[in-house]
């Protein structure tokens, strides 16, 4: 049998390439915006700009504490005394510290499920923190709802939620509320590089530009989605430019940088206060452990060499550094400052160990809030 | 009390709670200037304008996440499914948010949403179109669903869903937004949630059914009247809560039960209401419970294949007849 159109058409059809055969999405070598973000060619004066030799040691004490208490949870979580998923913010610190300083008392925010850190930085007692990754009663959620969601009404921060993406349409409808009532509030939400894939981030980025909702949208770049490296799950490389889709501003940011994440967060939450609508922020950052507690730090994804590589990077030191050159804060204030957010810590572990266990009849309770109806609501047999 | 139609019900329920509160909003695709893909939102937007009355792109996660997002900062929003159906493409933000928020927060954040529109098969819609899926809903412990029959049900369940401080799923009968019926007109009227309804008394067996079913029940209870057997037609109106003590004094009286339902029988209401009868009262039966639902099958387009797969008056007397050794 002679071959057929089909078969001659498909012999001459070049050699199919893979993605990463295409020239586009680069990587973070390749990328000239990377590059420009990671080293912003801004004076120390420009970068350190209306802000007091106060404000720059508080960014440092916040950073810090977000480091012990990590560091305090991944001790805890290998006595056994947390359980279930534990994703720690350990290198990340620059970009939540840096963008939840740029927001004003009343703001709200909410992020996913790495979020200890956020709600620490919001307002949200250490002590309870910790004994909410206890399971204790003592906890933010009474012990219900662990490391991934943590939430504070009275602090402003609306979660800590789980399901990847899945924050951002909440986030969308508190700032619609903030609208609606016409307040001067400014909502922030946090997502992973990841979440940007997910249907969920893109239709909430066009209602927010659609009615120039008070929302300020960071992308936490760590570049893995638990494994996945961002190359591999984007066409596009640069996050950022996805904001253009919805005519909406965007900007890249050092995530490793305090001051650049707050330079950057504070023009997009003053825009967003003043009726300027949303914008999108991209912080490149990098995660210095596992995706969680029960991951590894370097294996398949990527190597240990990386990861020490990237740890030269360490928002903590090279703010430390920055600090003492300023003459802002010594090797020796740092040291007093590092004792006392250890002992935090430490205090944070000590009254969660001590929290009490939740009580049996809990379990039935803050499933509904209204249980003042007619019928049955729970067919468990049970009560 | 007026006679009004299920549909200017619905649309009483909204103007009287929007007015009367001014936290509630409703959002959906085309319930503005299209005043509603059904007309229920008829001129909600001339009056309560477009803060209030939001046209919102097709766009089902988003909104539905706005509108949780919304709940959890004290606002009291109404959500607009065109139809159920659509709604598949937003339950991640109904499940794993509207749900668990107030209990993952340990008692933080109150959820009051409403989700509300019609379910179930209208005429040749076909598979995609047809759904009715509230026992999917009503699987979710956190969330309440309603599903009203008549038009003062409608109006009463739908004003007591907006005044609940939970997220309800109300569940609007696609074929009975014409159908008219006597509604009270005090402001305040409401059907409190978890009350089930007693459509007809009889005594030699009960149907318990719900929504749009009701009718076909009463249909088949009528017929049945001429061959002398008097039936008790149960409409549950809400699902969950559910009216579980009217279940078990209509099944103590007749001993005899057939349910119906608009959906699958797999997982579905009639399924959860078998259970509780044997778990609650298998002594009072004189006869194993049977179900009519709809055909275990996506819905077809062909009239006469449609017409098959849908629960029918002839199928609930079939069943009635069965649980009466007819």
């Amino acid at each position: 049998m002679s071959e057929t159109n089909t078969q001659r058409a498909l012999a001459e059809e070049p050699e199919v390439k893979g993605p990463r055969d295409h020239p586009s999405p680069a990587t973070p070598d390749q990328d000239p915006n990377w590059e420009r973000a990671a080293k912003p060619i801004l004076s120390l004066e420009e970068r350190t700009r209306g802000l007091s030799p106060e404000d720059l040691r508080k960014f440092m004490y916040d950073m810090l504490l977000a480091r012990r208490f990590e560091e305090a949870t991944g001790e805890s979580y290998a006595l056994g005394k947390i359980g279930g998923f534990c994703h720690l913010y350990i290198g990340q610190e620059a970009v939540a510290i840096g963008a939840i300083n740029a927001m004003q008392k009343g703001d709200y925010s909410m992020t996913a499920y790495r979020d200890h850190v956020h709600a620490l930085q919001m307002g949200v007692e250490p002590n309870a923190v910790m004994a909410e990754l206890y399971g204790r009663a003592g906890g933010t959620s009474k012990g219900k709802g662990g490391s991934m969601h943590m939430f504070s009404a009275e602090s402003g921060f609306l979660g800590g939620h789980g399901i990847v993406g899945g924050q951002s349409p909440l986030a969308l409808g508190v700032a619609w509320k903030i609208k609606y009532r016409g307040e001067q509030k400014v909502m922030q939400v946090y997502l992973g590089e990841a979440a940007v894939n997910q249907g969920a981030f893109h239709e909430s980025l066009n209602m927010a530009a659609l009615w120039q909702l008070p929302l300020v949208v960071i992308v936490e770049n760590n570049r893995f989605g638990m494994g996945t490296a961002w190359e591999r799950a984007s066409s596009l490389y640069d996050i950022s430019q996805k904001a253009s889709a919805y005519a909406m501003p965007s900007a890249i940011a050092d995530g490793m940088d305090v001051l650049d994440m707050y330079r950057v967060t504070k023009e997009a939450v003053d825009r967003a206060r003043n009726g300027g609508g949303p914008t999108l922020i991209e912080a490149r950052t990098y995660r210095f452990v596992g995706h969680s507690m029960s991951d590894p730090v370097h294996g398949v994804y990527r190597t240990k060499e990386e990861v020490d590589e990237e740890k030269l990077n360490d928002p903590i030191r090279i703010y430390a550094n920055l600090l003492s050159d300023l003459g802002v804060l010594s090797q020796e204030e740092l040291e007093v400052m590092d004792e006392k957010v250890k002992k935090i810590s430490a205090e944070a572990v000590e009254f969660a160990d001590n929290s009490p266990e939740p009580e049996a009849a809990e379990l039935y309770r803050d499933v509904y809030a209204d249980e003042d109806v007619a019928g049955r609501l729970y067919f468990d047999g049970r009560r | 009390m007026a006679v009004i139609t299920y549909r200017e019900a619905l649309n009483q329920a909204l103007a009287e709670e929007m007015e009367r509160d001014p936290d509630v909003f409703l959002m959906g695709e085309e319930v503005g200037v299209y005043n509603g893909a059904y007309k229920v939102s008829k001129g909600l937007l001339d009056q309560f304008g477009d803060m209030r009355v939001v046209d919102s792109p097709i766009t089902e996660l988003g909104f539905t996440g706005l509108a949780v997002g919304a709940a959890m900062t004290g606002l009291r929003p109404v959500i607009e499914f065109m139809t159920y159906n659509f709604s598949l493409l937003a339950v991640d933000q109904v499940f794993n948010a509207a749900a668990k928020m107030l209990s993952m927060s340990g008692g933080q954040f109150k959820i009051p949403v409403t989700f509300r529109g019609p379910t179930g098969a209208a005429l040749q819609l076909s598979a995609q179109h047809s759904q009715a899926l509230e026992a999917m809903y009503a699987h979710f412990p956190g969330i309440k669903v309603v599903a009203p029959g008549t038009p003062a049900d409608a109006k009463g369940l739908l004003k007591a869903a907006i005044r609940d401080d939970d997220p309800v799923c109300v569940f609007e009968g696609e074929m009975l937004y014409n159908l008219k019926g006597e509604v009270p007109e005090d402001d305040d009227f409401i059907v409190p949630l978890g009350v089930a309804d007693l459509k007809r008394e009889g005594s030699d067996v009960s149907i318990i059914t719900h929504g749009k079913m009701i009718h076909t029940c009463l249909q088949a209870a009528a017929t049945l009247e001429k061959s002398g057997i008097s039936a008790d037609v149960l409409d549950l109106r809400s699902l969950r809560p559910l009216d579980v003590d009217s279940i078990m004094r209509t099944v103590a009286k007749t001993n005899r039960v057939v349910l119906v339902e608009e959906g699958w029988p797999y997982g579905g209401i009639t399924a959860t209401v078998a259970a509780l009868i044997q778990e609650e009262a298998f002594d009072e039966l004189d006869a194993p419970i049977l179900r009519v639902t709809q055909a275990d099958v996506p819905m077809p387009y062909a009239k006469q294949l449609e017409k098959n797969a849908k629960p029918n008056a002839d199928l609930v007397i079939s069943k009635v007849n069965q649980v009466l050794y007819r």
